[in-house]
C-alpha cells in the first residue's frame, strides 16, 4: 500500500485560478492551531502548588462555565482560567483569584474533578505568603479576625451583649456551671451585626419556646474563621481553629448548633483535621426534628409567598436542602415559590470564600453584585419575602434588594419568620 | 545602616477602659500594638528594602506579652526583637523613653523611628524624650523618609494639608505619623513560624525613676448632657428651631 500523503497548506504570493486572481492574505486557518504558540507553564504554576493539582486535569469542556455564578455578573469560570493561564496569566497575581466564592456549583458538575474550593484557597496562600497584592477589605477582615476574634472589628466583651435584646434567657455555659444538652455557636454576624442579632434573638426565643436545654459560649466564643481560611489564611484558620476546639472541649454537651452554615463547614468538615469531632448541625436541621413541637407553637399565620435562597454551604456542600423547606412549609399561611435555580443549582450570593469582605474590590471586576443578580431572580417570582439561612445573607440580600429597585420585597432570615408566626405580634 | 523602631504595647481601645484606683484597671483590658508603631515599622522595612541594613525592633514589656507584637514585627521584616521586661504596666511616655533611650544607646543606630504618638497618653513625647536622652535631633510628623549617602529626605506634615522636605543628616529621631504605603500585611502562619523559631533579646529595664506625669485621679467622664433630637413635622421641627435659637439668644 502506498503511504498516504499529508495535505499541506502552500502559501502563495498571488493565486490565479481558470483565469480569476483570487489572491488574499493568508489565513491561519490553514496553519496549526494557536494553541501551540503556547506554554504550559502558567498551568503547572497553579497545579505544582499543594492542593492546587487538580487544576491541570481540566480538559475545557466548559460545563463549569455554564454553572460559574460569576460568569454570570462576568467573564469567569474554572475552565476560562485555565484558558488565561495557558495564554499568560498569572493567576497569583491577578484580580481573577480573588473573584471565586468557592460556591462549588463548578464541582458538581465536573468531570475531571478540577476542584476549585481546594485550588482557591492554596493559590491564595501562597500569593498571600509571597506578599502579592491583597484585596485591602479582605487585609483588613484577616487583621479583624487575628486582633479582635471577629471579622467585624468589633470588642470580645461584647460578644454575648444581644443577648439582652431576646427578652428570655440565653444561658452561658462558663455562669451555668454543668452539662447542656445543645451548644448553641451564635456565630460573629449574628452577635454582632444589627440584622444578625435579630436572628440570633429569634433563634434564643425558639429553643426556650420549644424547651431545649441549651447554653452559649457567650464571651468566649470566637470566629470560626472558615471563610478566611478559603480566602487564603490558613494560618489565621489553625489559629483559631486551636483556641475554638480548646475552648468547645471545655465544657460538657451532648450537641452544637449552630446558625451559620459556613460555621457548619467549619465545625463538621475541617475542624476534624485538627481533632475535633463531636456532633454539629445547623438549625434547620436541628429544629425540623421538633417539628411536631414547633407546629403547635406557630399559632400566626403569615399569608405571605415567599422564596427560599439555598446557601452554597449549607446545600452543596453539606447536602441540606430540605429542612429549611419543611419549616418555611411548617408556617400556616405561608406559600413557599421556588426560583429556577434552585438546590444542587441554587445560586451563590457572593459571599462565601471571603467574598463577605471583597464587595468594592470585586465591583470593579463584574457588572453587578452577585446578590444583586440573585435578589432579582428572587423578586421574578413574585415573592414578598426572600427568605435565608445564613447570617452572611440578611445584609448582602437587603442592600441588593434596594440598589436593585425591589425594597417591596422583605429579607428575613428563617429563624426570624418562625419567630413571627410564633409571636404575631410583629408585622412583616 | 541600622534603623531602630522603638515600639509601645498599650491598653486596647476597643473595649470599655476599667478604672481601678488612680489608674487603668490593667488586669480587665487587652494589650495591642499601638497604632502609629505599625506604621513606623513599615516605614523602616520600606528603608531596609530601599538601601539594605538591618532592623531592630525594641519595646518595654510592660504587661509580659509584648512577644506577639515582636514576632508580628519580624514577619513583616525586622530582623531584631528586644524587650525591655519591665512589667510596669502604667509606665508612662516618659519612663519608657529613658528605658528605651539607655538600651538604644549601645545599639549604635543610624536611625531610630517611633510612632508620633500613641492613643494612650496622647502626648507624642516618647520619640522626643528619646532624643534628649541620646542628644540627637528629632523631627515628628514624618510621612515618607528615604535615605540617601548618610542622609535622609524627609517629608514632614503640617496642618491644612501642607508638607514640608527636610534633608537631615544621620543619626536622629523621627516620630512617624505615616508610612508612604500603608502597613503590609503579615499572613498569620509567617508569624506562627516566627513565634517558633524566632529568639526575642530580653533586657533589664534601667534603675532610677525618670520625670513625668503623676497620677492623682482617673474616672470616666461624667455625663452632663446629650443632643435633643427634634421631632415633628418640617414645621414644628422649624419652629422648634427657631426657638432654641432665640432662647440662647442668637436671633
Amino acid at each position: 500500500m502506498a503511504p498516504i500523503e499529508k495535505a499541506v497548506a502552500i502559501e502563495k504570493e498571488n493565486v490565479i485560478v481558470d483565469g480569476m486572481d483570487i489572491s488574499g492574505p493568508w489565513s491561519r486557518i490553514f496553519e496549526q492551531r494557536t494553541i501551540f504558540d503556547y506554554t504550559p507553564e502558567l498551568i503547572e504554576k497553579v497545579a505544582s502548588i499543594p492542593g492546587a493539582e487538580s487544576f491541570a486535569n481540566c480538559y475545557q469542556c466548559a460545563k463549569c462555565v455554564a454553572v460559574c455564578p460569576v460568569d454570570v455578573v462576568g467573564n469567569y469560570g474554572p475552565r476560562k482560567l485555565y484558558r488565561y493561564a495557558q495564554t499568560g496569566m498569572d493567576l497569583s497575581e491577578a484580580p481573577q483569584l480573588w473573584l471565586c466564592t468557592t460556591c462549588a456549583n463548578c464541582l458538581r458538575v465536573c468531570p475531571k474533578e478540577v476542584n476549585m474550593v481546594r485550588i482557591m484557597p492554596a493559590v491564595r496562600e501562597q500569593a498571600i505568603l509571597d506578599g502579592k497584592f491583597v484585596p485591602a477589605e479582605l487585609q483588613q477582615a484577616f487583621e479583624n479576625t487575628a486582633k479582635y476574634g471577629n471579622p467585624l472589628g468589633q470588642p470580645q466583651r461584647k460578644r454575648d451583649a444581644w443577648t439582652q435584646n431576646a427578652g428570655v434567657p440565653v444561658p452561658i455555659l462558663k455562669d451555668l456551671g454543668r452539662p447542656v444538652d445543645v451548644l448553641w455557636y451564635v456565630g460573629s454576624y449574628p452577635s454582632y451585626h444589627p440584622r444578625g442579632i435579630d436572628a440570633a434573638c429569634a433563634a434564643a426565643r425558639i429553643f426556650n419556646a420549644l424547651g431545649i436545654d441549651f447554653a452559649i459560649l457567650g464571651k468566649e466564643e470566637k470566629d470560626d474563621a472558615d471563610s478566611q481560611r478559603l480566602a487564603g489564611e490558613k494560618g489565621l484558620f489553625e489559629m483559631m481553629a486551636e483556641y475554638n476546639i480548646a475552648t468547645f472541649n471545655k465544657y460538657e454537651w451532648k450537641e452544637m448548633v449552630v446558625t451559620g452554615p459556613h460555621e457548619l463547614n467549619a465545625f463538621k468538615n475541617v475542624y476534624p483535621r485538627y481533632g475535633f469531632s463531636r456532633p454539629v448541625v445547623h438549625y434547620t436541621t436541628f429544629l425540623v426534628r421538633y417539628l411536631d413541637r414547633l407546629k403547635p407553637l406557630l399559632k400566626h399565620p403569615i399569608h405571605k409567598k415567599v422564596t427560599y435562597h439555598d446557601p452554597c454551604y449549607l446545600g452543596r456542600h453539606n447536602g441540606e436542602y430540605e429542612a429549611p423547606r419543611q419549616l418555611l412549609q411548617a408556617i400556616p399561611g405561608l406559600e413557599l415559590v421556588e426560583m429556577p435555580r434552585n438546590r444542587e443549582n441554587g445560586f451563590c450570593c457572593g459571599g462565601g470564600g471571603g467574598g463577605m469582605w471583597m464587595d468594592s474590590f470585586t465591583a470593579q471586576h463584574t457588572t453587578m453584585r452577585l446578590s444583586e443578580k440573585r435578589a432579582m431572580e428572587a423578586a421574578a417570582t413574585g415573592a414578598d419575602i426572600l427568605a435565608v439561612a445564613c447570617p452572611f445573607e440578611v445584609s448582602r440580600f437587603e442592600d441588593a434588594v434596594k440598589s436593585t429597585g425591589n425594597e417591596h420585597m422583605r429579607v428575613l432570615d428563617i429563624l426570624e419568620l418562625l419567630d413571627r408566626s410564633m409571636r404575631g405580634d410583629v408585622e412583616i | 545602616m541600622h534603623i531602630v523602631v522603638a515600639i509601645k504595647h498599650i491598653p486596647s481601645i476597643a473595649d470599655e477602659l476599667p478604672v481601678r484606683h488612680n489608674n487603668i484597671d490593667f488586669d480587665s483590658v487587652d494589650f495591642v500594638l499601638n497604632e502609629w508603631d505599625e506604621h513606623s515599622i513599615e516605614q523602616a522595612v520600606l528603608i531596609k528594602e530601599a538601601v539594605g541594613g538591618t532592623v531592630t525592633v525594641i519595646g518595654v514589656d510592660v504587661i509580659g506579652e509584648l512577644d506577639n507584637a515582636l514576632h508580628l514585627a519580624l514577619a513583616k521584616g525586622a530582623d531584631r526583637a528586644v524587650k525591655i521586661a519591665a512589667e510596669e504596666p502604667g509606665a508612662d511616655s516618659h519612663q519608657q523613653a529613658k528605658w528605651l533611650a539607655e538600651a538604644i544607646q549601645n545599639m549604635s543606630p543610624d536611625l531610630i523611628l517611633s510612632g508620633v504618638q500613641a492613643s494612650n497618653d496622647l502626648d507624642g513625647q516618647l520619640g522626643p524624650l528619646i532624643a534628649a536622652y541620646l542628644d540627637l535631633p528629632y523631627i515628628g510628623g514624618t510621612s515618607a523618609i528615604e535615605v540617601t549617602n548618610g542622609k535622609a529626605m524627609v517629608l514632614k506634615e503640617f496642618p491644612g494639608g501642607i508638607g514640608m522636605r527636610y534633608e537631615i543628616a544621620l543619626p536622629f529621631v523621627a516620630g512617624v505619623q505615616a508610612a508612604p504605603k500603608p502597613p503590609r500585611y503579615a499572613p498569620v502562619s509567617k508569624v506562627r513560624q516566627i513565634a517558633q523559631t524566632a529568639k526575642v533579646e530580653t533586657i533589664e529595664p534601667g534603675e532610677g525613676e525618670s520625670g513625668g506625669l503623676r497620677f492623682l485621679k482617673m474616672a470616666p467622664p461624667v455625663v452632663t448632657g446629650h443632643a435633643e433630637m427634634i421631632q415633628g413635622t418640617a414645621k414644628e421641627i422649624a419652629a422648634r428651631i427657631v426657638e432654641l435659637l432665640k432662647s440662647r439668644g442668637l436671633l
